[in-house]
């Protein structure tokens, strides 16, 4: 058994007062937590695993086996052939190339803007900077419902519907919440860097490109990734705003199987997949920038 | 900037040319566009005919003759107040298991992470079939032990939303990091004082755990409503087309601000919603903070 092999590095602690009560002696009681905990990781590891295993199993069965009663798990055979299948039922070759420009569009403009505008807040004076951020601190308190109605009229009035530009141009203008996760990395880049830069004569513009950007790399990976994955996931806007099926995206086009009469559940989980796909290679690749990103993220508070 | 110095001046010109894209952004796209939605809110404005001033009609009708829109914020209200308080549960529970010495820990943390990363409509359309009344494998399996008329969960209007919160409960299990960073803040001898105090491991977790945790559980309760009132599109996806749902069962405030924006191009009349809603999670947030001093225990405060 794995559990027994586990040292006890953390039996001092709680040794004082398992004495007392495990009739056990600690190192017993300690186990005993510790299988507790394990086997309820085990579980709800496994709750958590389910949906996507169901969906593998679902990818590669033939359509006889879709609707077996009660389900079949491991199909037989297995059919690999669907995912070639469902991705050349609709054009999702075409799809792909649409999210990933729009995606590596919109990481760009998010990066550019959002470390430029940090700079700004974080290591340069200027009358009313406080104020500003705080208005930036509090539009982060805002609905998105709240100017999704007036941001698709303004759109629509310069016929930008039906084009990209509603969905990538406003990442080039600094979105509030990453503009405040680069500024405070900013704020702990020591000033005596950009002060001996700006001291020989350096251009602030110089400065946060050769100085800060390269200072804050895990930062802007973290940015990236995040941006990166809520673009390829996003899905209401481009379904409000793209109108041209050669336009869609992939998170629009997965609708393509539930539009039929019938749903083709091998197709869909197969393309679903496929859709998936990038999102955790990436995952898997840069699992310590998505960590990082999310403690940061609780680091906001206070 | 009269009286600045030179240095400083370009300094402030170099301040506002940096942060000129975030000014111009909220500008365009978040100021503008809440002066104009403000102003919608008081019109009748639909796209096709022309705007007219009509006070407050638009609230008028939504508070006092639009049922649907009471129905909409039950719903949300329904969907904040449990899945709000279970997400909070399920990411301690497992910060908790993870934060214990038990093999595979980063196994177990890449499993959990993963609903984290993975969202958008195929996590849904995989529920929409994890759900399938006739065909999923939950059903099957309340069938295999016993349960005869098992829920039809999306077709049922009693049980549309409870599963909407099981699958939220799925995607809340990649919240335990950030309590997992917070639990390992705490100081060991807290717990190796009350441990000489005879302190039981429960009683250890509502005396020292739970209080060192609150301001992250705070911050996630603020965020989590926050994003619980806004939930809807789930709800566009999993009822197709956004009908709403069996008897309106699903039919979440924003799905129904949705449909009356677009579908109908009501623009006014949804204006007015979103107004509605601002003000809603203002408040809520407001009243959480008010709340916050009597369990909100912050490192440094002078203890009460």
């Amino acid at each position: 058994m794995t559990v027994q092999q586990e040292p006890l590095s953390s039996a001092p602690v709680s040794s004082a007062a398992d004495n007392r009560r495990a009739p056990g002696g600690p190192r017993a009681l300690d186990m005993f937590w510790r299988t507790i905990a394990f086997v309820l990781l085990a579980i709800v590891g496994g709750l958590i695993l389910f949906p996507a295993v169901w969906m593998l199993s679902t990818a590669l069965k033939a359509d006889t086996q879709v609707y077996a009663n009660p389900p079949i798990w491991i199909p037989n055979p297995l059919r690999w052939d669907n995912f070639v299948q469902a991705w050349t039922q609709a054009p999702f070759t075409r799809y792909t190339i649409n999210t990933t420009l729009y995606a590596i569009a919109v990481v760009i403009g998010t990066i550019l803007s959002c470390s430029l505008a940090a700079y700004g807040f974080a290591k340069l004076r200027f009358p009313g900077r406080d104020a500003l951020f705080t208005v930036l601190l509090a539009t982060m308190m805002i609905p998105g419902m709240v100017t999704l109605i007036p941001q698709y009229i303004l759109f629509s009035r310069i016929h930008w519907v039906g084009t990209y530009l509603p969905l990538v141009v406003p990442s080039y203008f600094a979105g509030a919440f990453f503009t405040f996760l680069i500024r405070q990395h900013y704020l702990s880049v020591p000033n005596e860097l950009s002060e001996a830069a700006r001291v020989d004569g350096a251009t602030e513009f110089w400065i946060w490109r050769k100085v800060m950007l390269p200072l804050s790399k895990p930062v802007i990976a973290t940015v990236a990734i995040f941006t990166f994955e809520g673009a390829w996931e996003s899905y209401v806007g481009p379904l409000l705003y793209l109108n041209d099926e050669r336009l869609y995206t992939l998170q629009v086009g997965l609708q393509f199987f539930r539009t039929q009469s019938q749903v083709q559940w091998q197709f869909l989980m197969a393309a679903s997949l496929l859709v998936m796909l990038p999102v955790i290679v990436i995952f898997f690749l840069f699992q310590r920038y998505f960590v990082q990103g999310s403690a940061l993220n609780g680091a906001v508070k206070g | 900037m009269a009286g600045m110095s030179t240095l400083r001046r370009r300094e402030a010109i170099n301040g506002y040319l940096f942060i000129l894209p975030w000014l111009l952004g909220f500008l365009l796209f978040t100021a503008g566009p809440m002066l104009f939605s403000l102003y919608a809110s008081f019109t009748n404005y639909d796209v096709t005919t022309r705007m007219r001033w009509i006070g407050l009609e638009n609230y008028q009708r939504l508070l006092f003759d639009d049922s649907l829109f009471w129905t909409s914020l039950g719903n949300t209200g329904f969907y904040a107040l449990f899945s709000v308080p279970l997400s909070v549960a399920v990411g301690l529970l497992i910060a908790v298991l993870l934060n214990q010495k038990v093999p595979g820990q980063r196994v177990f943390r890449t499993i959990f992470f993963l609903p984290k990363v993975l969202s958008g409509v195929a996590v849904l359309l995989l529920w929409l079939w994890v759900f399938n009344p006739e065909f999923g494998p939950i059903n099957s399996f309340l069938r295999f032990i016993g349960i005869q008329n098992p829920p039809l969960w999306f077709s049922d209007p009693i049980w549309a939303k409870p599963a909407l919160v099981i699958m939220s409960m799925w995607g809340a299990a990649g919240g335990f990091i950030i309590y997992l960073a917070s639990l390992q803040g705490i100081p060991k001898d807290l717990y190796e004082a009350a441990m000489i105090d005879g302190a039981k491991p429960i009683t250890q977790f509502w005396k020292i755990t739970v209080p060192m945790m609150s301001p992250t559980i705070f911050f996630k309760l603020i965020t989590g409503v926050y994003a619980a009132l806004q939930f809807w599109e789930a709800a566009l996806i999993v009822s197709s087309g956004g009908t709403g749902g069996p008897s309106y069962s699903t039919l979440f405030y924003g799905l129904y601000m949705w449909q009356k924006a677009f579908g109908e191009y009501q623009m006014g009349y949804a204006s007015a919603m979103a107004w509605i809603l601002l003000i809603i999670a203002l408040t809520v947030t407001f009243i959480q903070f008010i709340g916050a001093k009597r369990w909100v225990h912050y490192e440094g405060e002078a203890s009460r």
